[in-house]
């Protein structure tokens, strides 16, 4: 019998996934207060700017896709005869 | 200038992949190895020079044009092939194979061709030589997928070939040079390039073929012919402020799709649609920041691409499934493959130590640095979308996700190793991107690794990821469902069948029509006419006849069934017959 890995059946580990997950945000948040911005565009060098670009440009992404699939989604079978 | 010189790179891989189907197993499988070896060895015997000139009809045709940049995609073609090669090393069907090894040749080959008529030949022999990759899954979609995709490589290749006719004939010559966007020639040729590119709206062959593609033949088609055309378009129209424009929107239309899309390889398909629109914006700004971060991101981009391919082949391999619906925590038996794929995943996302990090950053830089912030917000926009589909969603939906309840094992031995090289490069270029560097068309003053850009970069990623977590958790993100996404390839695919209608109701109706009236009226018409006209003709004096001989009418009607009967059979009296005929021969006198 092949043996398996099931570490995330186990709730406590994805637990532990996500905290680490949270945890590395508020050190990149905290992280951003220290390092030297050369930046191109006034606007890119302002603290922060990356996380809230990065938050809001996904669930941009996710809303214009649920959006694009209520015109374009199709029956698996569309093109078949 | 030297001809003289050993044998061209393309030809190792052209010639050799002849031979392959005619060896045994085992010699067939170190050919397989063997090639791409030799291949690297011809490119590393030759210094930077023009090889194998000659005159053919009044043209310089130009086969080894060896540079900075073409020596690059040179590299990487012969790299991925091994990889490649290796990947697909126990697949029993040596059409795959030959048509792997001509595609490889045909890629070489237009990398190194100096001028547009070899250029053009290479490009054909790529087009032809991919279809088979397609065709060799033997379904009914794939050969209908394939049959679509040859048309549309044609009708580039005619595009280009056109553009090359008019190029020649306005300069007189065929050497490939910079060209600017004026005039039908340069056009024609751009649109050509552009179509092997994907650039849209002539993107949809890409999404619509790779997915059918046997599952290695797919690791072959991500690499060679959207990376050529980007080699071409770098070659010909660097700094063209509309690829600019086409690139940053090729980046982000794909971004979309792959977000709802429910078959893996078709994930990866558009998510290769949108690195290549960074490597469009890149050779669009066309300085020597953006064409080296074009250049080095295509180098960076067919290695991670090839893996994630790999992977999801290895899944389809090994499941015979790829379909977000059907797949997912696989993890738990195949956590090679898993570990192989989120090196893929954490390098197109460009994670900091992966080799996308390296590469991309100089287009984005390149943007900044030009002073182009619409572009910039639109490629960092686009960045975000990537860790959304191909960062996250690829992975996750394959190896966890919900549990499918498969069980499968991991890929054979050759797959995991192809594999693990690929996913080694990746992390080697990402944390030494020097080799890399060194290789690059110009010389390279850029350092990725700097404080604020490996935070802004891991913030963008990291909150992009966050947003990702909070929509799945919420059930905002839209659910796997078994579905097909319409693409501009709605135009060609319904719009082909509804002129095929057309013209079948309209053509075949005429066709009918022309039948009815021609074949079976008209004709039938002219046959009773001949048959009966002597009948008739006789008939015609039965009563004058009568009126003379005094014949009774009962008389004459059977006389007149007497006639008829005797033509029918064709025992009409000498005389009789013989009448009939001069009549109708001084009848037809008269009409002509």
């Amino acid at each position: 019998m092949k043996k398996e890995i099931k570490i995330f059946d186990n709730p406590k580990n994805v637990k532990r996934l996500l905290w680490g997950f949270y945890l590395s945000l508020a050190v990149l948040i905290a992280a951003d207060f220290f390092v030297h911005k050369h930046a191109e565009f006034p606007w890119a060098g302002r603290h922060q700017f990356f996380a809230a670009f990065g938050f809001v440009s996904c669930v941009l992404v996710i809303t214009i896709a649920k959006i694009l699939r209520f015109f374009v989604k199709r029956r698996e079978d569309y093109y078949d005869d | 200038m030297m001809t003289d010189v050993w044998m061209h790179p393309a030809l190792v891989f052209l010639i050799g992949g002849l031979l392959v189907p005619l060896m045994p197993a085992y010699a067939k499988r170190g050919m397989m190895l063997f090639l791409p070896a030799a291949a690297l060895a011809v490119l590393f015997s030759l210094p930077n020079d023009t090889y194998w000139v000659y005159r053919v009809l009044g043209y310089e045709l130009i086969l080894g044009r060896i540079d900075a940049l073409s020596r690059v995609f040179a590299y990487i073609f012969v790299l991925i092939s091994f990889i490649a090669f290796l990947f697909a090393l126990k697949v029993e069907d040596d059409l795959q194979h030959t048509a792997a090894f001509a595609y490889a040749g045909g890629a070489l080959g237009v990398t190194f061709a100096g001028d547009f008529f070899s250029l053009y030949i290479f490009w054909e022999i790529m087009a032809v030589a991919s279809t088979f990759l397609i065709l060799a899954r033997r379904t009914e979609r794939s050969q209908a997928a394939a049959y679509r995709y040859i048309l549309v490589h044609l009708l580039g290749g005619l595009f280009l070939l056109a553009g090359i006719i008019l190029y020649a004939h306005d300069t007189g010559g065929v050497a490939i040079q910079k060209l600017t966007l004026s005039g039908p020639g340069s056009w024609l040729i751009f649109i050509g390039i552009a179509l092997n590119a994907a650039i849209p709206p002539l993107h949809p062959w890409l999404q619509d073929a790779y997915p059918e593609a046997t599952p290695t033949g797919s690791v072959f088609l991500s690499a060679f012919t959207t990376k050529s055309a980007v080699y071409v378009m770098a070659r010909i129209f660097p700094g063209t402020e509309l690829l600019i424009w086409l690139g940053a929107f090729m980046t982000i239309f794909p971004v979309f799709y792959a977000e709802i899309e429910n078959d893996i390889r078709r994930v990866l398909s558009y998510s290769l649609m949108n690195q290549v629109g960074f490597m469009m914006c890149g050779i669009g700004i066309g300085t020597q920041l953006a064409i080296n971060g074009a250049v080095s991101h295509a180098f960076c981009h067919i290695l991670y691409k090839a893996l994630l391919f790999m992977a999801a082949g290895s899944v389809l391999h090994v499941t015979g499934k790829i379909k977000c619906t059907e797949i997912g925590g696989l993890y738990k038996t195949m956590p090679l493959t898993c570990l192989f794929c989120l090196v893929g995943a954490a390098s197109i996302s460009a994670f900091p130590l992966f080799n996308g990090f390296v590469s991309k950053s100089m287009i984005i830089s390149a943007a900044g640095h030009e002073h182009i912030p619409i572009a910039w917000l639109m490629l960092q926009f686009a960045s975000a979308g990537v860790i959304a589909h191909a960062g996250i969603k690829v992975p996750f939906f394959t190896f966890f996700g919900h549990d499918s309840g498969i069980r499968a094992k991991e890929p054979p031995v050759n797959m995991l190793i192809a594999m693990g090289i690929a996913a080694f490069l990746c992390v080697f270029l990402g944390v030494f991107p020097q080799p890399l560097y060194s290789i690059l068309p110009y010389p390279v003053d850029y350092v990725p690794y700097t404080g604020a850009h490996v935070v802004g970069q891991l913030q963008l990623l990291m909150f992009g990821m966050f947003a990702f977590a909070l929509m799945i958790r919420s059930g905002y993100y839209p659910p796997e469902v078994r579905a097909i996404n319409l693409d501009v390839d709605w135009f060609y695919r319904i719009g082909g069948r509804i002129f095929q209608g057309a013209a079948d109701r309209g053509l075949n109706g005429l066709n009918g029509i022309a039948d009815q009236l021609l074949n079976r009226k008209l004709t039938g018409s002219v046959c009773r006419f001949a048959r009966q006209a002597p009948a008739n003709l006789v008939l015609f004096f039965v009563p004058a006849v009568r009126a003379v001989s005094g014949i009774s009418k009962d008389e004459s009607g059977k006389v007149r069934a007497r006639i008829l009967a005797a033509f029918e059979t064709g025992s009409v009296p000498i005389g009789l017959s013989a009448a009939a005929a001069t009549l109708l021969v001084v009848i037809l006198f008269f009409f002509t």
